[in-house]
């Protein structure tokens, strides 16, 4: 086996992995980045549609366009392809990789963990009937379009009004697939109105809300799936069911993060993703994390933000650089909050959290903590995440509170 | 000498592999296009002890037989098998006295081992389990394997010596000369034999129908599963049962041997022509979860990845169908129920020599019974695995990042025989994860075509009929 000395290790080239390698290396770290696919990019490479990169390069950029100008900016980082991470060494910064050439340990003095998530799959659901062909997850659906050249059926519906769905039936539509239908189970779009707009209601597509599947049909290729309405609690009305024939499922129910490489590591319950500060460091001094592996993020801008966040803070732990961190406080979803990330702050330091609000409200008031610094904020909505930045002198003021409730509350 | 099998489940892979012991051709027939895909790829994949059988049936003497045969089946066929025990849990007083009743029916078997544990014992041991435990029987006996997986390496060691596979060639007759078998005929050919084996698992019944043998009908016994991933060791020690009821084992906890957990199954009696029935149900998931939450109540249900259900095929007379019947050289492995995956092993055994002796068939000397396993990576010591991939590059590609499969092991499956992403599923395991295929799909659909020469549109997920893609964009 060989051993590559390096001070950072980056598992992961989608836009937070490359942006945290592009940091480190910034900052003069040896940077190694692993990447298990064939290309850098992650997700990115499969989403050749338009709507990345406002925020951070103030043009409009397809998936790929974005990937390349973060490929661009890897000055300096050794950026190893189809190099798949195997399990990171609890103790000290030190990781088992493989690829075509064997295996390679790599001694690092830190490690940013930016491995992104999956998604959940349709089992997870316990939607009962058969098991055909013909069910897939979106991002499978969108790499077979995108990057195969492949049509994954004739006659599509899509279960999931996130982002990643709406943009699927689009994609499906214009591919020349009958989309019958968007099915989201709650009662409002999971996605941002942009998307709904421009994905469904420009194609005629019909967005069900508060329906769902409740059984697959068709043992060879599927059949059709039938729906049923919910009530206000997500559980399906009697005598609402009615059958829908389809060839084809396209499954956008959600994302995991992808975090079974560092076991040791502690989760954030509430996102399932890696417990980290809001100096992107987990409770392992060493061991930093960003992107979809924290929590999945609807913004590419804010993953590439963290990402480099995490990577100059690894290059500085690398070099011993970085100052032991103040007992950090943990924030917790309070009132009107579906998701929060990171997991709790450094006191003293600036901090940027993003949150998710569980309701949609058309003027919002954020307050952190009791007496707590407020944000104001119009047009929330579940879709987009909102960010607050704190000020050092704001979470200083926090450091003897035992956690930090963070709440979404509507203003007049 | 020719024997023909119907049916490459585990029964019929095995009793092919035994039959080779002897001189002699043997053909295995599967209308599926894989081995192991009936009742064999959907159980709970226990091997049992044999303290559920009532002492004097035939599932009990080759329960028994069975379990004490499968290290060794295993071993020779590199096939996974672990004897990790089990535990029937009492959770109320009224249901001490069905332990002892199990304790004195499995001793009166010889079933090794057996003990009863207080409740503060089992708590200790497993400090998961529902703390209204007042006791229960260990069987340290237990083990769990990999069905399919057994009834692979078995076919493949058949082959080895001698056997030759039919895969997607149904037998659809049978023909018989002055009251004995001299033949079979399938949706392709007709071949010339001495003697059949109906394996035919839930087509039993129909297979017997053409040879004219009367049996006593099969009940398809559907049982719901839900399939949970990486979980904690905690909950993996042990098989755990609840005390029986006359009519089923219960919904049991079952540790899988590549690290996820099994919860289930029910048992619901289905219409006899309903043999496809896979399909899982709202009742009977909600059965399959709360059954398991009484054993277990903190069940880490976010790990669920996947649901699913198998059909036992249930003998009316409650029996195995087993070894000569009123026609001669028409022989029976079959009315498989619970615990038939347990007794595969002692009734293949058992009925190749009854077979050998009829036909007058003399031990093949040169019988090989090791088979040698495909590499796998993710069981392989650093050094092996560098090794392996200095000599082809390809073993160092990860495919399914959820269960560390390569690219090497995905075409060494396909060269072996899978045709179909459920064909290297079920040999690699890429795709069992906890993305259940989200991300492995794609590249074993482009692998499956380049192996193949074939366009990705004749690539399927089972067969005929289940195609993953219909062409190309436009
Ligand atoms: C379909 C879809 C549409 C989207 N649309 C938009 C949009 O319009 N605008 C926008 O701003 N954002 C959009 N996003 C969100 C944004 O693009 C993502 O949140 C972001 O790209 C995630 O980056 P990441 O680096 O965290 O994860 P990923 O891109 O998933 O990268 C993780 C990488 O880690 C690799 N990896 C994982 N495990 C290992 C291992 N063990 N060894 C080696 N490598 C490993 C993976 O192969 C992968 O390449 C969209 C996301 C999706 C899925
Ligand atoms: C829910 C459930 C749980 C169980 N749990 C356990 C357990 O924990 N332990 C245990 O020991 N046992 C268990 N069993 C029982 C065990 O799974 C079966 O006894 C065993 O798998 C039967 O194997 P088989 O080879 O007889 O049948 P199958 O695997 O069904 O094989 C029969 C094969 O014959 C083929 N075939 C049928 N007709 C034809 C034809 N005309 N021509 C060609 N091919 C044909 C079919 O395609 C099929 O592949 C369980 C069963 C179920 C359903």
């Amino acid at each position: 086996m060989r051993t590559h000395r390096v001070d950072v290790l980056v598992v992961g080239g989608g836009a937070a992995g490359m942006a945290a390698a592009a940091a480190a290396a910034r900052v003069g770290a040896r940077t190694v980045l692993v990447e298990e696919g064939a290309r850098l990019g992650g997700v990115l490479d499969q989403c050749i549609h338009p709507g990345f990169g406002l925020h951070r390069y103030r043009e409009e950029l397809t998936g790929p366009e974005f990937a390349a100008r973060l490929v661009a900016e890897l000055d300096g980082v050794e950026a190893w392809t189809g190099q798949s991470l195997l399990a990171v060494d609890p103790n000290r910064p030190r990781a088992r990789t493989v690829g075509s050439e064997g295996l390679v340990e790599i001694e690092a003095g830190a490690v940013v963990w930016a491995a992104g998530a999956r998604e959940r799959p349709l089992g997870a659901l316990r939607v009962p009937g058969t098991r055909p062909a013909g069910l897939f997850v979106a991002g499978l659906a969108q790499r077979l379009v995108n990057i195969h050249g492949l049509l994954p059926g004739r006659r599509a519906l899509v279960l999931g009004s996130g982002d990643i769905g709406l943009i699927m039936a689009r994609r499906l539509h214009l591919e020349g697939v009958e989309v019958v239908g968007v099915v989201e189970i709650r009662p409002h779009p999971g996605g941002l109105l942009r998307n709904v707009v421009q994905c469904l209601d420009d194609f005629g597509i019909p967005l069900l809300l508060s329906h769902t599947v409740v059984e697959v049909h068709g043992r060879g290729r599927l059949t059709g799936v039938t729906l049923a309405e919910v009530d206000g609690a997500g559980a399906p009305q009697p005598g609402t069911e009615r059958f829908v024939p389809v060839d084809t499922l396209i499954v956008s129910v959600g994302l995991v993060p992808e975090v079974e490489g560092v076991p040791f590591a502690p989760r954030d319950p509430a996102t399932g993703g890696l417990a980290a500060s809001t100096r992107l460091q987990t409770a392992v001094p060493w061991l930093f994390a960003a992107g979809n592996c924290l929590a999945p993020f609807d913004l590419v801008d804010t993953v590439a933000t963290f990402g480099a966040r995490a990577g100059t803070l690894a290059a500085r732990h690398a070099r011993g650089e970085l100052s032991p961190a103040p007992r950090p406080v943990p924030v917790r979803m309070g009132r009107n909050v579906a998701a929060l990330v990171p997991s709790s702050l450094v006191p003293g330091e600036e901090a940027i959290l993003y949150l998710r609000a569980r309701e949609p409200l058309d003027r919002a008031r954020v307050t952190v903590g009791p007496d707590g610094p407020t944000r104001t904020a119009r047009g929330v909505r579940p879709a987009e995440m909102i960010e607050v930045r704190l000020t050092a002198e704001e979470t200083a003021a926090m450091a003897c509170l035992q956690e930090v409730a963070v709440e979404v509350t509507a203003l007049r | 000498m020719r024997t023909a099998v119907i049916g490459a489940g585990v029964v019929g892979a095995l009793l092919a592999r035994e039959l080779c012991r002897y001189e002699g051709e043997v053909l295995l027939f599967e209308r599926e296009l894989d081995v192991g895909w009936g009742v064999t790829k959907a159980n709970s994949a226990i091997v049992h002890a044999g303290f559920h059988e009532r002492p004097g049936t035939a599932s009990a003497r080759f329960c028994v037989e069975g379990n004490a045969l499968f290290p060794e089946v295993c071993g020779e066929l590199a096939v996974p098998f672990q004897r990790i025990g089990a535990y029937v849990l009492a959770l109320a007083d009224g249901e001490r006295a069905a332990l002892e009743g199990l304790r004195a029916r499995g001793e009166e078997l010889g079933v090794p081992g057996l003990e009863l544990v207080a409740g503060d014992e089992v708590r200790r041991r497993l400090p998961d389990v529902n703390p209204a435990v007042v006791a229960a029987l260990w069987a340290p006996s237990v083990g769990i394997t990999e069905p399919w997986a057994l009834a692979l390496a078995a076919v493949e060691n058949a082959c080895a010596n001698g056997a030759s596979l039919h895969v997607g060639e149904e037998v659809t007759g049978i023909c018989l000369r002055a009251g004995r078998v001299r033949g079979v005929r399938t949706d392709r050919a007709a071949y010339d034999v001495d003697a059949v084996v109906n394996a035919a698992g839930l087509d039993a019944d129909r297979v017997a129908a053409l040879a004219g043998v009367p049996v006593p009908g099969l009940v398809p016994r559907r049982g719901e599963y839900l399939l949970l991933v990486d979980v904690p060791p905690s909950l993996r020690s042990a098989v755990l049962f609840p005390v029986p009821t006359p009519h089923s084992k219960g919904v049991l906890v079952v540790p899988t041997v590549d690290g996820g957990l099994l919860l289930g199954p029910t048992a619901a009696d289905l219409a006899p022509e309903e043999r496809d029935a896979t399909e899982t149900t709202t009742d009977g998931l909600a059965q399959a979860l709360a059954g398991a939450r009484r054993l277990v109540p903190g069940l880490p249900l976010g790990k669920v990845v996947k649901a699913f259900a198998g059909l036992r095929p249930e003998p009316r007379d409650g029996e195995f169908w087993l070894g000569e019947t009123n026609v001669r050289g028409f022989y029976q492995a079959a009315g498989m129920r619970s615990p038939g995956l347990t007794a595969a092993p002692a009734i293949a055994r058992w009925l190749a020599g009854g077979i050998a002796a009829d036909l007058g068939l003399a031990p093949r000397a040169s019988f090989r019974p090791l088979r040698p396993a495909p590499p796998r990576v993710a069981e392989l010591p650093p050094e092996e695995w560098d090794a392996l991939i200095a000599r082809d590059p390809c073993y160092g590609r990860i495919v399914c990042r959820c269960n560390r499969v390569t690219e090497g092991e995905v075409v060494a499956a396909i060269r072996r025989g899978a045709r179909t992403v459920d064909g290297v599923k079920f040999r690699t395991r890429a795709g069992f994860g906890r993305c259940q295929g989200g991300t492995c799909t794609d590249r074993i659909l482009a692998l499956l075509a380049r192996e193949a020469n074939a366009a990705p549109d004749e690539i399927s997920l089972r067969g005929p009929g289940s195609a993953l893609v219909v062409g190309r964009v436009r």
